[in-house]
């Protein structure tokens, strides 16, 4: 072997040891994804197959030294029929199928732990409901639905997690959700797939899966002291929320308590469902979203909280459940100290200090 | 019909037609003023070339800089400005005008035995828009280029990147207009100029497929163009259309660009249709196998492709039931495909075949056409689209469909016709070798990509992890042969201006009225006017 030349031997040596041709399937929905992969592939190969078999056979069988003399045919509708009903047939397969994978990717189920991505140029930052950050990377367990829901604070970017076969664009301006629920502990490529700029390429990062037991272990070992609706809670303060969101009878603005997910009347006399992408709307646009009864006062604060503070608003908002719970916020200036004690366990949404009752 | 007849041209005697349109006037201005479509097709095929070979240039960088996971051989923001330029002129500046503009140029007045376009003017001009547009693409290149990708995602292009956005939107939508005017000089030449008896399923498929290739460049170009100005307006003036903080949508810059964008990859995929419906045809010496199915299933591609742009943004956040429509739509669209492929194939039954060099361009087009159209259904595939879009995948989809598809085609057409253009034939031996150097090169370039874009590479990376580099090596190593494959018929075509044998009008028996005039064709085209009594 001493006779092959050095690159190509360690070119081989790579080729042999470090090589990959099919990515793992780390996720429930992975299998499910690569059944309908091999099945469009099997099809295509079988009707690659057919055409290569045509031309091979009929180049040989009438090229002109055999058949030096061509016999005219117009056509034939019954094959015409048959080569346009057979690949319908086929694709209509595939669109129901697909369909069906589709609509699993993107309809998480309601026990679903949600994790916030925010998208920016050029790092993803993943904020736990236990108010664990972290950047490029992103630590789930396994057995456990997770719900993303992203935004970009810039451009489009896309959070891709090959492992898992799952992907979704962050868009700046409103939230997208995608969920997954992880099988296999490792860790897995998570990479930007919409291209966004001058370090796209670096905007790469680690998927974590751990089992129930370590991700809890991480959770406690990552906590920042406080949770996100704590963060939020403080961000709630300090841009002085209370003034009119307070809970006396002559308060400028309505309640927020219980208001996630509730339906609201608008001036315009609309009703829209609270959810997340309402609240930050009403947090960022409020003269677009004016409660009825209430006068268009509220400023925006467009440009003076992030996506991140957004999403901690909305966190605190989520877990308001009680107008008591929004007197502590206005009483309270110092809340470390009430918060410091309950830093999220894994199940953080259920435990988030929003749900304390008096 | 006379195609069966075996009589031998009149080859040995033959020479160059005394007069004809390449000597009828001589000097720079008689070609810069010309109104002569087959001048002006000419100008388009040099035009085109030295694009095309700009664009290569930037493709074998993307390829050099990808031979090694870590980003080695430019900076990032260099990168990502070839890759942008790559596409901005390969797509624009090569695959929009090349069969069209060179082929269907020449081609389109002669099948329908007129003496030019309906307005050739007006092809002049167009031609002049094309090269204004090229060149300011040029000089964008040089004066530092742009680096938004060429789909020119706001809001990247509007606020974030601080390259030559404006002056790139430009020379796209001065580009732009040479298309339209194409498209709109081909549409009233084909309702109004054909030849008596030439009625509607008289005319070549080639002329079909390229009248419905006009008909997306007339009504798609303009959207593009839109799309165009608004950007240019929010990056000037941030009117705030693609704003969210100003009440716009991102977004809808996309649905405007795809808007256009689908449809342009059935206005550069159409024409080579026709090529390959003419040229399957006159090396099997047969009439095309359900001429009206492979007709009508380009005006349904055209249709069709109208109606599926929102097929590039499945994991964008649009509803899932607008996902549902445009996945349905999307399988409907790759029917008529099918039916052109299985068309041809069986046009090869029971004829008399041999194998130039453009029919071997022609097979080559049937595979890997198959190839690139099957792994759209991927693709269109909601489910499997959330895994495999903004990959590697969607790089080798559009490459198999584009680069083995068109430009197979357009090698194939080329071949067919040059002996047509200029009066010479090519030589065989090296046409045929280039021709499957072409196929190996190309099969070797893009094939390993589907792998990595199942793996889950993303597309527009400049570095990438290490376990994905034998399979970009392999692609690398056949960017080099796909690269020889190229440059050998510039280099034989060339030669053959001068030394090639004789053509004689109809070297290859073929039936189309474009074979039985002089080569290279009177600047009239015609001596009389023809009648047509039969089937193309």
């Amino acid at each position: 072997m001493s006779h092959i030349s050095p690159v190509i031997w360690q070119f081989l040596v790579k080729w042999m040891t470090n090589f990959a041709l099919f990515p793992p399937e780390a996720s429930r929905i992975a299998p499910q994804m690569d059944a309908l992969l091999f099945f469009i592939t099997l099809v295509s190969l079988i009707g690659l197959t057919i055409v290569v078999l045509l031309v091979v056979s009929f180049s040989i069988l009438y090229s002109k030294k055999r058949h030096p003399v061509a016999v005219q045919i117009e056509g034939s509708t019954l094959l015409e029929a048959t080569w346009t009903i057979i690949p319908l047939g086929l694709f209509l397969v595939m669109f129901v199928w697909g369909a069906l994978i589709y609509f699993r990717v993107f309809t998480p189920p309601a026990n679903a732990m949600n994790i916030y991505v925010v998208g920016k140029q050029w790092m993803w930052k993943a904020e736990h409901p236990g108010g664990q950050h972290e950047i490029n990377s992103l630590h789930v367990p396994t057995g456990q639905p997770v719900q993303l829901t992203l935004i970009s604070q810039d451009v489009f970017h896309s959070f891709s997690i090959p492992a898992f076969r799952v992907k979704r664009e962050a868009i700046p301006g409103r939230y997208t959700t995608v969920w997954f629920e992880a099988t296999t502990p490792g860790t897995y490529h998570l990479f930007c797939t919409q291209y966004c700029g001058t370090d796209h390429s670096q905007m790469i990062g680690d998927v974590v899966v751990m089992t129930p037991g370590d991700f809890k272990q991480w959770l406690a070992s990552s906590t920042s002291g406080a949770s996100l609706a704590q963060n939020g809670e403080r961000l709630f303060a300090s841009l002085s929320c209370a003034a009119c969101h307070n809970t006396r009878p002559d308060a400028r603005g309505p309640s927020l308590a219980n208001v996630y997910g509730a339906k609201l009347p608008l001036a315009t006399g609309e009703t829209i469902t609270a959810d997340d992408a309402y609240l930050r709307e009403a947090i960022l646009n409020p003269s677009q979203h004016i409660t009825q009864g209430y006068a268009p006062i509220m400023p925006t604060y467009q440009g003076q909280v992030s996506e991140e503070g957004v999403i901690a608003l909305v966190e605190y908002i989520k877990n308001l459940n009680s107008d008591y719970r929004i007197q502590q916020t206005t009483n309270t200036t110092d809340l470390l100290p009430e918060s410091e004690g309950k830093a999220a366990p894994a199940a953080a949404q259920t435990t988030a200090p929003g749900k304390v009752k008096p | 019909m006379s195609d069966t007849i075996v009589s031998l041209p009149d080859q040995s005697t033959a020479r160059i037609p005394k007069v004809n349109y390449l000597n009828k006037e001589n000097g720079l201005l008689s070609w810069l003023l010309t109104s002569d479509h087959k001048r002006i097709a000419i100008l388009y095929l040099i035009s085109i070339t030295f694009f095309f070979f700009i664009g290569g240039a930037l493709a074998g960088l993307i390829r050099l800089e990808l031979l090694t996971p870590q980003s080695d051989l430019m900076a990032t923001d260099t990168y990502n400005k070839v890759f942008t330029m790559h596409g901005v002129i390969m797509i624009f500046l090569f695959l929009v005008p090349s069969v069209p503009a060179t082929l269907g140029n020449f081609l389109i007045p002669i099948m329908l035995g007129a003496k030019d376009l309906a307005l050739p003017k007006i092809n002049l001009l167009s031609w002049y828009l094309y090269m204004a547009g090229g060149l300011l693409a040029l000089y964008t290149m040089m004066a530092g280029g742009v680096d938004t990708g060429w789909t020119f995602t706001t809001p990247l292009s509007t606020h974030y990147v601080n390259t030559n956005v404006l002056t790139t939107g430009l020379a796209i939508f001065i580009a732009g207009f040479s298309s339209i005017f194409t498209g709109l000089n081909f549409i009233v030449t084909i309702h109004k100029m054909r030849a008596p008896g030439m009625t509607w399923f008289r005319m070549p498929l080639f002329v079909w497929a390229h009248y419905a290739a006009s008909i997306l460049m007339v009504l798609g170009t303009p959207v593009l163009a839109i799309a165009i100005v608004l950007v240019a307006l929010e990056r000037t003036i941030g009117i705030g259309v693609f704003d969210p903080a100003k009440g716009g949508d991102p977004l809808l810059f996309q649905h405007l660009f795809w808007f256009y964008s689908h449809p342009a990859v059935y206005i550069m995929i159409l024409p080579g249709m026709g090529v390959i419906s003419e040229v399957i045809s006159t090396f099997s010496r047969k009439r095309v196998f359900g001429y009206t199915a492979v007709a009508f299933s380009s005006v349904a591609i055209a249709v069709f492709g109208f109606f599926v742009w929102a097929h590039h943004m499945f994991i964008m956040g649009i509803s899932n039931y607008a996902v549902l429509v445009f996945s349905l739509l999307t399988m409907l669209v790759a029917v008529p495909s099918a039916i052109k492929i299985f068309n041809w194939a069986f046009t090869l039954y029971k004829g008399s075949i041999t194998f130039e060099t453009p029919m071997l361009y022609a097979f080559g087009f049937m595979g890997l056409f198959t190839i690139g159209g099957m792994t759209g259904v991927f693709l269109g595939t909601s489910g499997t689209d959330i895994h495999l879009t903004e990959t590697y995948f969607i790089v080798a989809h559009f490459h198999f469909v584009m680069v083995g598809g068109m430009l197979m085609a357009f090698l194939s057409g080329i071949h067919f016709w040059w002996p047509k253009i200029t009066g010479r034939m090519y030589p065989e031996k090296i046409s045929q070798l280039a021709a499957v150097v072409t196929f190996i090169g190309f099969n070797l370039t893009f094939f390993p990509q589907f792998i990595l874009g199942v793996l889950g590479m993303p597309r527009r990376y400049a570095s990438y992890p290490p376990e994905f580099q034998i399979l970009n090596v392999f692609s690398t190593a056949g960017a080099t042969i796909l690269g020889v494959g190229y440059l050998l018929p510039v280099l034989y075509l060339t030669w053959s201006l001068k030394y090639g044998a004789i053509a004689g009008n109809n070297p290859w028996q073929a039936t189309g009225l474009e074979w039985q005039i002089q080569s290279p064709p009177l600047t009239e085209n015609f001596t009389e006017l023809p009648i047509m009594d039969h089937e193309a």
